[in-house]
């Protein structure tokens, strides 16, 4: 029986698949599990939960920590089911007063979300200065005209990153008027500079809560069904993790952490510590950089369910290159469509009658599935032979995209569809197929870190304090999302500079994150 | 390929009326009129989107359709794209401004014009137009964007601009009367940073008399058709290449970028390596807030005031000196400036040296279908 309790189990519920891993403290995967999502999540979870424990047998009461990436908020904002009804108070007025809250919102979305706004007097300047006093008696009244139930609160004040305190006044204010029951997202807590995209990640996150308190609470509650005394923790977009009670005030950075936990978790199967990843599903294959032990982030603005917001997601190319792409035998190249999930009956190589990228890569002497190809004419043999080199040149050039010019990198296959990928790529060093690929995006969640950002403007002249009280920051939202304070680090530091300020001005931004603290390193009293 | 028949270049007729569905045309294209600056136009849209909704559609009159009763009133946001994404501007700033003009001129105002077509200034000048009930000349004062008041068609013409007003999101104005244009860039800028970095300034009030050779004409119009081919279609850097009649310089992918920050303006250069048919070509970019100069092994191939714009290689979407980053595939697009540029007057305020670069302008005159990509 082991001493330490130091194994980590990841589980990923994705769109088609919830994997479930168990991780050695050496990051071996020990157990590890696969099974269809099914429509009960919980159910889903707590029987893949079951599989690996079972798997480990004794030794299941080593397992200190169940980290779980979920798509359950994606979906909920997709699908416009089970979100929250949220009151929208700006803090600004009459600056920004041209774009109401969830301007540009899908109109469906927008009703489903929003029981009305507030566009009250307060906020400040790029250098602090007020653009108006609160407007505290405004919010009051306005508060007491709402019509229709409300679930949770968004507050967003013009420049409130630089200068918080007005939102967490506000805060102190609702919960006196409408009761402490009320959740309450404040915008500086959520998001970055850009008052629309962070003010809409904020109603999102708001109308999360009950999401949140779904998948948090089914968790929880899986983890002491099977007698675990582990802590739990939530994956998040950037491949840090969170502590439940995290998760559960910020649903809304969840989105996006499936591409995230699949970078690293092949990256780390694979040994490799910067790479390039290639994921390679039924429809598309989506290739991603790990830089320095984090998914290199897009610079581009994303968007959430139509809803645009400044997040920073993992830089993901997706190519419409899948084992279930449909060959146009015509054009002797691969077309946009999948047979998808259907590739059992329809390609070729199962006796269907729909060539697909899957028998493309069967020509030759290629045995897959234990299965070779049905005598094929010469023509759709050629138009095969001509796809398998296009899908080849295509995920070539995809490689050497993502590269950034850094050759040398290797290729980290995953994915069902690996075999696409040859074994040779121009622009990589060479061609990993970890063995576990299939479930790299539990992996990712098992071995997350966990992260913070925060970001200041500040003058030119007080750069470095400024970079201080920010890592400061950065360190301390780390610490809070279950860091262990001896470990953490600063990973980013990102400097802008801003122009048509009295003052030459700075916008600084960090990250920081490190290692969860060790819980099983202090031995467990005996019960 | 089926949108290169549907608008040959050329031929197109003038537009004549905006509507909603030609706003996100109308952004792609002033995007890509931006040369790398002007702003980022994605928020501007929204607002435009969100007039045409409430007020319905803009009237487009041509400069030829003005008569002794239209005054046309030039109005631009001022200040740093950094705070402009967090200071958004207040219902009602755009009609304080048009109404103390009013005041000031005596005469009622019937139009808006961009000052520059390039970016968020080219864009946003519709949703004012909306709004204050007013129609939008199509026209503006740069054909692109340019970083300084000073570099407009108007100074070109030498027609003085004898006030301005000023409004910002909290509900101030100010009225100035500077000796010159130079001046004005001075007080504005001033004005500005009290503002808290930004806000909406009026400089010019056009008439039937002054508008004509003073403006940069139809260049509303041609802003939506580029956006239109852009989003249109297949082959996007051809359509761009052809509907602009642009050069594509290069098409390859950014291997450095390098930026620093003096005087509240980004300098910097951006190196890109060909690939494809460009392979072992190296190009570099010299940027400030908008791409300025072209140079390949040590050659000037085109400089300001010519237009060079970077665009995303598979998308055709036009990339901002702040976006650009190691890695992208992109393209380089060059092509020729409103001939009021390549003016004496129009170089001493927007040649290469008004930039600090010591290096003598030369027309550019694209090889479009020479072929070197």
């Amino acid at each position: 029986m082991n001493d330490h309790r130091d194994l980590s189990v990841g589980i990923d519920v994705g769109g088609t698949n919830t994997d479930a891993v168990v991780i050695s403290p050496s990051g071996e995967v020990i157990a590890w599990t696969k099974s269809p999502t099914t429509q009960d999540v919980t159910g889903g979870i707590r029987s893949s939960l079951a599989t690996v424990l079972d798997a480990l047998g004794p030794d299941r009461d080593a397992v200190s920590r169940v980290m779980l990436g979920t798509t359950h908020a994606t979906n909920a904002i997709v699908r416009r089911r089970d979100l929250g009804r949220v009151v929208v108070i700006r803090l600004g007025a009459p600056a920004a007063t041209v774009y109401p809250p969830l301007t540009g919102w899908p109109a469906d979305l927008r009703d489903t979300v929003l029981v009305g706004s507030v566009l009250a007097g307060g906020g400040h300047l790029v250098d602090g200065f007020p653009i108006a006093e609160l407007d505290r008696d405004g919010i009051r009244r306005a508060l007491d005209k709402l019509e229709g139930r409300f679930d949770a609160v968004a507050v967003c004040g013009i420049f409130s990153p630089s200068f918080p305190e007005q939102e967490l006044e506000v805060e102190a204010l609702v919960q006196e008027h409408v009761g402490i029951d009320v959740p309450i997202s404040l915008s500086n807590e959520i998001g970055e500079l850009g008052l629309l995209e962070r003010e809409n990640a904020t109603v999102l996150n708001a109308a999360l809560y009950g999401v949140a308190r779904d998948i948090t609470t089914a968790l929880t509650t899986v983890v002491a069904e099977h007698g675990l005394d582990a802590a739990t923790f939530f994956a998040q977009n950037d491949g840090t993790f969170m502590a439940v009670e995290y998760a559960a005030r910020y649903p809304v950075l969840t989105i996006g952490s499936g591409p995230a936990n699949s970078i690293r978790g092949a990256a780390a199967l694979s040994g490799a510590g910067d790479a390039i990843v290639i994921d390679v599903g039924g429809t598309t294959s989506d290739l991603g950089v790990l830089v320095g032990r984090f998914p290199r982030e897009s610079t581009m603005p994303r968007e959430v369910g139509g809803v645009r917001t400044n997040f920073r997601m993992p830089d993901i190319l997706s190519l419409g290159i899948g084992g279930g792409t449909i060959v146009d035998v015509a054009a002797g190249a691969p077309s946009n469509d999948s047979v998808g999930y259907r590739i059992a009956q329809e390609a070729l190589l199962f006796g269907g009658s729909t060539p697909t990228l899957t028998d493309a890569a069967a020509t030759g002497s290629t045995v897959l599935a234990g299965r070779g190809l049905p005598p094929l004419d010469r023509s759709l043999l050629a138009a095969l032979e001509g796809a398998l080199a296009v899908a080849h040149d295509r995920i070539e050039s995809a490689v050497e995209r993502m590269s950034l010019g850094r050759t040398g990198l290797p290729l980290v296959v995953v994915g069902g569809g690996g075999f696409l990928v040859p074994d040779q790529v121009l622009g990589a060093s060479e061609v990993v197929r970890p063995e576990l690929g299939a479930v790299a995006n539990a992996v990712g969640a098992a071995i997350a870190l966990a992260g913070g950002r925060a970001d200041r403007l500040c003058d030119l002249a007080d750069r470095a304090a400024a970079i201080e009280e920010t890592s400061r920051a950065a360190i301390e939202k780390a610490i809070q999302a279950g860091a262990d304070p001896a470990r953490v680090e600063i990973v980013d530091v990102l400097e802008t500079p801003v122009s048509y300020t009295a003052q030459p001005t700075l916008k600084v931004a960090v990250k920081a994150a490190g290692p969860l603290a060790q819980i099983g390193h202090t031995p467990r009293p005996a019960k | 390929m089926p949108d290169q028949d549907l608008n040959p270049r050329g031929e197109d007729a003038p537009v004549r009326t905006i509507a909603r569905s030609d706003v996100a045309a109308l952004a792609a294209g002033a995007a890509i009129f931006g040369t790398g600056g002007g702003g980022a136009v994605q928020t501007e849209q929204l607002a435009v989107e969100l007039a045409i909704d409430q007020y319905g559609p803009v009237s487009v009159i041509s400069v030829d359709d003005l008569t002794d009763e239209d005054a046309v009133i030039v109005i631009s946001a001022i200040g740093a794209p950094s705070v402009g994404i967090e200071m958004l501007v207040a219902e009602g700033q755009t009609d304080t401004i048009v109404r103390e003009v009013e005041r000031f001129t005596g005469r009622p105002m019937t139009a808006v014009m961009a000052a520059e077509i390039g970016g968020s200034n080219g864009v946003a000048p519709v949703g004012w137009a909306a709004r204050l009930g007013l129609k939008v000349l199509d026209a503006d004062g740069m054909g692109r964007a340019f970083p300084k008041g000073t570099m407009i068609s108007m100074n070109v013409a030498g027609l003085p601009s004898e006030f301005a007003v000023m409004s910002d999101a909290v509900g101030n104005v100010s009225l100035l009367r500077t000796i010159n244009l130079a001046w004005l860039e001075r007080h504005a800028r001033a004005l500005t940073v009290a503002s808290g970095g930004i806000s909406l300034g009026a400089h010019y009030v056009l008439t039937a008399k002054t508008a004509p050779g003073a403006v940069i004409e139809g260049t509303v119009s041609r802003a939506i058709q580029v956006g239109r081919r852009l989003l249109a279609a297949a082959d996007p850097i051809a359509a761009l290449s052809d509907e602009l009649g642009a050069e594509v310089v290069v098409t390859g992918k950014i291997i450095d970028v390098d930026r620093n920050t003096e005087g509240g303006f980004t300098r910097g250069s951006v190196t890109v390596e060909g690939v494809g048919p460009d392979r072992g070509r190296l190009i570099r970019v010299e940027i400030q807030n908008e791409n300025l100069v072209i140079i390949e092994d040590g050659v000037v191939v085109a400089s300001v005031p010519d237009l060079i714009t970077i665009v995303d290689s598979e998308t055709g979407e036009a990339i901002s000196t702040e976006l650009l980053r190691f890695g992208q595939r992109v393209s380089v697009l060059a092509w020729a400036c409103d001939p009021l540029w390549r003016t004496e007057r129009g170089l001493e305020l927007t040649g290469p040296r008004a930039f600090g670069y010591d290096l003598d302008y030369a027309p550019f005159a694209p090889d479009v279908d020479g072929g070197r990509r």
